[in-house]
């Protein structure tokens, strides 16, 4: 759309990205008129938003949005005026509005279907809102009333071209007509100036003016902001009576007016008498001494001078388009909108993307840089290494900016989840409500796309499966609106993000024994709570014995599994009976860049993430110590901690039989528990650019992605908690073997 | 002479499409977001007219208005006020602050060229 030179359109492509900022702002404004914590300003915000997507839908002449924005606004506005106390019912109601009139902005903007009855059902629900005696909005009224006001800004129009409301079809023939003007002291309040009206006049046809000075007292007394002047126009014109007193639309009800059509009927038009101020009449004022001229130069409020020179008086039909498009427009758009410069700019994410791309290859380079040079034998206090020095902390810095542009806050995917709670506790007839946390922290925006479909299915299963029927619920003694958090938070350089409700919790023996009848475990498997919670995960798992509408569709939360970690994710899951389930989702905050640490392990290079990297140790003899043949611990100060053999995990060679002067790493996971991992070397510390591995890998566990090295070389980037996981070694306990399908990667083969 | 308008609404597309309206028109135009914004905006311009939105956030059009003609030097300037609104009693009010004209959106560019012309001359 950028590309396209039709400015109006660019304009209406920005409508719509106003357009949902604005759709967001309502739901903000919603939500917190709904938990009870808004302000007198929330409400305000709320019909606003409505306000403005109705004005630029109306600029662009998208009538059902302008319709149903009306009929909503005409709700919030009763509100607004605190003629309206909304009930949880009418906020509900408000919701779905707000749902539907982001479906509207949608439909507009990419010009689809959606069916016709739900904006008139739901203009007639907020309708009903009002109530009986309140101003009520008829959808097919509505669509009027917005024509019927238009006129008022057509009604500035001077040009003939535009044919009469109804009274002389014919030929214009130049009528006579006399104008009596007398300003009120108000007028010149509004900045409405008198010379300005007649001269507008004198366009439109041959006047003679005559200015009544009479009540012009002496100059000691004169005031120069009170209007004394009055004035009566003679002109000859073939502008109609309506044309005329378009002229004084702006002074309606700030003066004496009087239009007489002289051959024909007399008055025509009175303005004070439909204005609001009774007393714009200026009444008495005797009328002594008419003078031929109105002294117009004496006014003080004649500020712009009429340099320029009028518009050729009464050119008929012509419209007097050439005059502004003339010598001033070619120097304008230097200058436009200076002062407003917004703070905002809008980018294609296309031109991010590639910038990002592009300062990833910068550290790549930069990094075989800094590596030649180190190589070539340079003092490290040459001129050359500090530069190169500066140079990394600028590419660092770089980097660091890119990877802003493109985070964002999660707050726009959880208003789409607070939409699908609404949407599926409706569907399954339950009263639920989401509660949410953390909505401004932000992440990588091609995460949160991603984020959208997993986190949508652990919604509605939330809903679905995790909150009990209502009775169960009431039974249980808790009350009857179930609740799903859904929160967001940055934990240790990754972001959390939890869906988790106030249900029964995982019903484990139920599960257990689905597992059984499927063959996923076998039956006389001995599993911990945790494990048994994890079979959701397991492909092919569903446990709803009657599968519902919403969720049951033969997705099962393996499917959400692989799309978190095909983000680098994982989620886990923790379910109290009786209390509720909560799933965890970890994600890097981008897709781009990690912090790592480099390690060898059996000649292999390898990236460990360095924010779960805690401390790191060399073993002396009497750390280690086996708790069973299968697990070995090793003492960090007072506890005692998990040791696994990284070489080993991952197939590279057999465990290290003697661990004195071992290098370890302490890491931390995301259940918060450490471990350790047996390497062979640290080599280094620094950023790494993430290559995502493609789809035609096979997925090993604990392996996150790849990376290109200073040198050239290609290292993989672990997942570390994924890999104790999956261990198999002396500590593999983790999972149990009997659902650990999974075998240890083969990843030699794929890691170069 | 370049006429110069301060137009101040809070929708962006709104003031898209007035700068787009305006400018081509041969008009010099400066943007405000809010009535907040538009005093601070006019402390450093001098616009020979003024356009402002009514419903906005911060300071509405109608403070703004009131705003501006406590400022000496924009007593007179002449300021159109550019709304959805049509309400009779709205109108009454923004007159009363002291606006110059009404123009209804959405706008007839057109109509609004002239409405400028003739306020500002």
């Amino acid at each position: 759309m950028s590309n396209t030179p039709d400015p109006m359109a660019e304009i209406r492509a920005s409508f719509f990205i106003e357009c949902e900022e604005l759709l967001e702002a309502l739901q903000d404004g919603l939500m917190q008129l709904d938990g009870g914590d808004g302000d007198a300003e929330t409400i305000n915000v709320v019909f606003r938003a409505v306000h403005s997507i109705k004005g630029g839908a109306g600029a662009f002449g998208l009538e059902r949005l302008v319709r149903f924005a009306h009929g909503l606004e005409t709700v919030l506005d009763e509100v607004r005026a605190g003629r309206m106390h909304p009930d949880s019912e009418a906020l509900k109601t408000f919701f779905v509005a707000a749902d539907h009139l982001s479906d509207l902005v949608r439909v507009s903007r990419d010009d689809t279907p959606l069916p016709e009855n739900q904006t008139a059902d739901l203009l007639t629900q907020l309708n009903r809102l009002l109530g009986e005696d309140a101003a009520s909005i008829d959808p097919l009224d509505e669509v009027e009333e917005d024509i019927d006001f238009q006129p008022m800004g057509l009604s500035l129009d001077l040009d003939l071209g535009l044919p009469d409301i109804g009274i002389d079809i014919a030929p214009p023939q130049p009528a006579r007509y006399t104008v009596q003007f007398r300003p009120a002291p108000e007028l010149f309040e509004t900045g409405n100036e008198p010379f300005l009206l007649l001269r507008t006049l004198d366009q439109m046809g041959d006047c003679h003016v005559a200015c009544h000075l009479d009540g012009l007292p002496d100059l000691g007394d004169l005031n120069p902001e009170t209007p004394y002047l009055g004035w009566t126009i003679d002109m000859t014109t073939e502008a109609d009576d309506n044309e005329i007193a378009s002229v004084f639309e702006f002074v309606d009800g700030l003066c004496s007016l009087t239009i007489t059509r002289v051959d024909g009927d007399a008055v025509v038009l009175s303005a004070p008498d439909t204005a609001e101020s009774g007393d714009a009449g200026n009444p008495a004022l005797p009328i002594l001494d008419p003078a031929p001229f109105p002294p117009l130069v004496q006014d003080p409020a004649a500020a712009p001078t009429p340099t320029d020179p009028p518009q050729r008086p009464d050119d008929g039909p012509a419209v007097d388009r050439s005059p502004p498009t003339g010598a001033s427009a070619v120097n304008a758009p230097a200058k436009p909108a200076s002062a407003a410069a917004n703070s905002v700019v809008r980018v294609d994410l296309d031109r991010i993307e590639r910038l990002v791309n592009l300062v990833g290859e910068l550290v790549i380079n930069q990094a075989m840089l800094s590596q030649s040079l180190e190589t070539s034998g340079l003092s490290p206090h040459s001129d050359a290494m500090n530069g190169l020095e500066e140079f990394q902390r600028l590419t660092r810095d770089i980097q660091d900016s890119v990877m802003m542009i493109r985070a964002q806050p999660v707050k726009s995917l959880f208003q789409r989840m607070s939409r699908i709670v609404r949407e599926s506790s409706a569907a399954v007839g339950k009263d639920v409500r989401l509660h949410t946390e953390g909505d401004a922290t932000e992440v990588d925006k091609t995460v949160i796309e991603r984020l959208a479909d997993p986190l949508t299915h652990m919604i509605r299963n939330a809903v679905d499966h995790g909150l009990e029927p209502t009775e169960m619920r009431v039974a249980a003694g808790k009350p009857e609106q179930g609740r799903v958090r859904l929160t967001a938070a940055h934990k240790s350089g990754r972001v959390v993000i939890e869906v988790s409700d106030d249900g029964g919790g995982i019903n484990r023996s139920r599960v257990l024994q689905i597992a059984t009848e499927k063959g996923l475990v076998a039956p006389d498997a001995s599993l911990s709570d945790a494990d048994i919670d994890n079979l959701l995960f397991l492909p092919g798992f569903s446990t709803a014995s009657v599968v519902s509408d919403l969720s049951g569709r033969g997705v099962g939360m393996d499917v959400v599994r692989t799309a978190i970690q095909a983000l680098g994710g994982r989620i886990s899951i923790t379910s109290v009976p009786g209390e509720g389930t909560t799933f965890s989702i970890s994600l890097p905050l981008t897709l781009a860049v990690l912090d790592g640490m480099v390690v060898q392990v059996a000649d292999e290079t390898l990236v460990l993430p360095l924010n779960v990297v805690v401390e790191t140790l060399t073993l002396r003899h009497g750390d280690v110590e086996q708790v069973h043949p299968r697990l070995n611990v090793v003492r960090v100060r007072e506890d005692f901690v998990p040791l696994f053999d990284l070489g080993e995990e991952l197939g590279y060679r057999a465990g290290v039989k003697d661990y004195e002067g071992a290098v370890v790493l302490l890491i931390t996971q995301d259940n918060g528990a450490n471990a350790a991992l047996v390497i062979d070397k640290i080599q280094d510390q620094r950023q790494v650019v993430i290559k995502g591995l493609d789809d035609s890998f096979y997925r090993a566990p604990g392996i996150a992605a790849a990376t290109i090295l200073g040198d050239g070389q290609i290292a993989l980037i672990l997942d570390p908690s994924d890999i104790i996981a999956n261990a198999t070694g002396p500590g593999g306990l983790s999972v149990p073997a009997s659902i650990n399908q999974e075998t240890p990667p083969q990843i030699t083969g794929l890691s170069l | 002479m370049t006429l110069h308008i301060l137009a101040i609404d809070d929708s962006r597309t709104m003031r898209d499409m007035i700068r787009h309206t305006l400018v081509p028109a041969g008009f010099n135009v400066d943007l405000a977001e809010d009535g907040q914004h538009g005093i601070e905006v006019l402390s450093g311009i001098e616009p020979d007219a003024i356009i402002t939105d009514i419903n906005m956030p911060r300071l509405d059009g109608f403070g703004f208005i009131d705003a501006v003609r406590k400022i000496d030097k924009y007593r007179v300037t002449p300021i159109l006020v550019l709304t959805t609104e049509a309400a009779p009693e709205l109108k009454a009010r923004a007159r009363v602050a002291g606006a110059t004209g009404w123009i209804v959106k959405p706008f007839d560019p057109e109509k609004l060229v002239k409405a400028l012309l003739m306020v500002t001359g």
